[in-house]
């Protein structure tokens, strides 16, 4: 059952044509990972996907819900950890506060962060933060997660546990669409990867098609970061 | 006249400029957000017309501006203006001025917060309102704290300026009192008194930023 369905998307910034023409979609349970070279259209298209970017054309079809996790975490300071993942079950989905509040504290738990409860963003270390807003997500029950750059922000020594964590919820069979420049991770987690470069799709398929195409761009690409096939 | 009949007069011109003093912040407060918004408005005719608004109100003496709203009436449109209007012009004009500056400020705060806050919100679901409200006001209002703490305390201090339209506030007694009793003393007083009242409202909102330092 495909969750999403995105047909011929194009998103213009002024002249420069960012997307052109990409058309995915991804099935309940499955996790497409997209990869490509900076200004490539990757996070032009997550931002597009959850509607944080209007595009030009092109249809995007949800069958269910989807939650964001930035590069950035963008946590809300003036909360606690707790309030952060609660805040939007309680006053948006309107859900009874203290049956949210449990599983925000089962999430908590899940993401090794329980102690971390009443703390406030900037106690937390980056990959504390990024769990959190991980968490904050998930509280939201989505049908599709999205992650933008997870791992981009992180020193190389945190990015591993964040790693954990989307393995973990893609062994629980979590939808998810995560653009990475991890591309060991998107090889051995992914079920389908994208290639994009240029704002279209090179190479799509398997991790094992995608990693060992022979397409010239694909190849150099791969090259600059030590791996080849 | 001995300094205990000097402080009873103060003492009561006091009453007025407190009165002053609360009535423009509890006013001016939410209505420097109104103008903010109209300030950042996309429709070009609105934030045009605050704009205006804002730059007259910064551009001319707040004095001036006190004169024009209790004179007006008369000179503009002929109304006889009543004793009792004398207070309220004062607050109107210092209302509809610290409005303008505050307005600024919260501009400047609003407009300093992430894209990032935003965003996350979106995605979560909120509404505009609940954006607004829960997630960027709080931060906005410790940002501009300061700078907000800056305004407060300029307006202890005019306060005074009530005294162009005879409104009779705690420097309008000390005036009177000095040319009745031809000495200094009852501006010396009227001075620890805005002194004092000063240092309260800078321990007050000292501790308002302290009670916010919980997060950064």
């Amino acid at each position: 059952m495909s969750l999403l369905r995105i047909e011929n998307l194009k998103k213009c910034f002024g002249e420069n044509e960012v997307l052109k023409d990409i058309s995915l979609s991804v099935n309940k349970g499955e996790v497409l990972g997209i990869i490509g070279p900076s200004g490539s259209g990757k996070s032009t298209l997550l931002r597009c996907a959850t509607g944080l970017e209007v595009a030009d054309g092109g249809s995007i079809d949800y069958s269910g819900s989807f939650g964001l996790v930035f590069q950035n975490f963008n946590l809300f300071p003036h909360f606690s950890v707790l309030k952060n993942i609660c805040d939007a079950p309680i006053k948006v989905q309107k859900r009874d506060p203290q049956e949210v509040e449990e599983e925000a504290l089962r999430l908590l738990e899940k993401m090794s962060l329980k102690d971390k409860a009443d703390a406030y963003p900037y106690q937390l270390s980056g990959g504390q933060a990024q769990r959190v807003s991980i968490a904050r997500a998930l509280a939201m029950n989505p049908d599709i997660l999205f992650f933008d750059e997870p791992t981009s922000a992180l020193d190389p020594e945190l990015t591993g546990e964040i790693l954990k964590v989307i393995k973990d919820l893609a062994a629980e069979n979590m939808t998810m669409v995560i653009v990475t420049h991890e591309m060991n991770f998107a090889k051995n987690v992914a079920d389908q990867v994208i290639f994009m470069e240029g704002g279209i799709i090179v190479e799509q398929g398997s991790p094992k098609k995608v990693f060992g195409s022979s397409n010239e761009r694909m190849k150099n690409f791969l090259g600059k970061f030590g791996q080849n096939g | 006249m001995s300094l205990a009949i000097i402080i009873r007069e103060l003492g009561t011109g006091m009453l007025i400029s407190v009165l002053i003093f609360i009535t423009t912040l509890l006013f001016s407060l939410p209505l420097g957000l109104l103008v903010a918004f109209g300030r950042m408005s996309k429709n070009k005719i609105v934030s045009t017309l605050i704009k205006g608004y804002i730059s007259i109100m910064r551009g001319t003496p707040l004095m001036l501006q006190l004169m024009v709203v209790y004179f007006g009436p008369y000179y503009i449109f002929g109304i006889r203006i009543s004793d009792s209007y004398r207070l309220v012009a004062a607050l109107i004009g210092f209302v509809i001025n610290y409005a303008a500056y505050f307005a600024e400020i919260y501009r400047g705060g609003i407009e300093s917060m992430p894209k990032g806050q935003y965003e996350a919100a979106k995605v979560l679901g909120y509404t505009k309102g609940q954006t607004f409200f829960r997630i960027i006001l709080p931060q906005v209002f410790k940002r501009i704290l300061p700078s907000i703490t800056n305004e407060v305390i300029t307006l202890v201090k005019d306060t005074s300026l009530a005294f162009s339209i005879a409104v009779i506030e705690m420097f309008t007694v000390a005036k009177q009192l000095a040319a009745t009793t031809s000495s200094v003393v009852p501006f010396i007083a009227a001075g620890v008194f805005y002194y004092i009242f000063n240092l309260l409202v800078a321990i007050l909102m000292e501790k308002i930023e302290k009670h916010l330092n919980y997060y950064r």
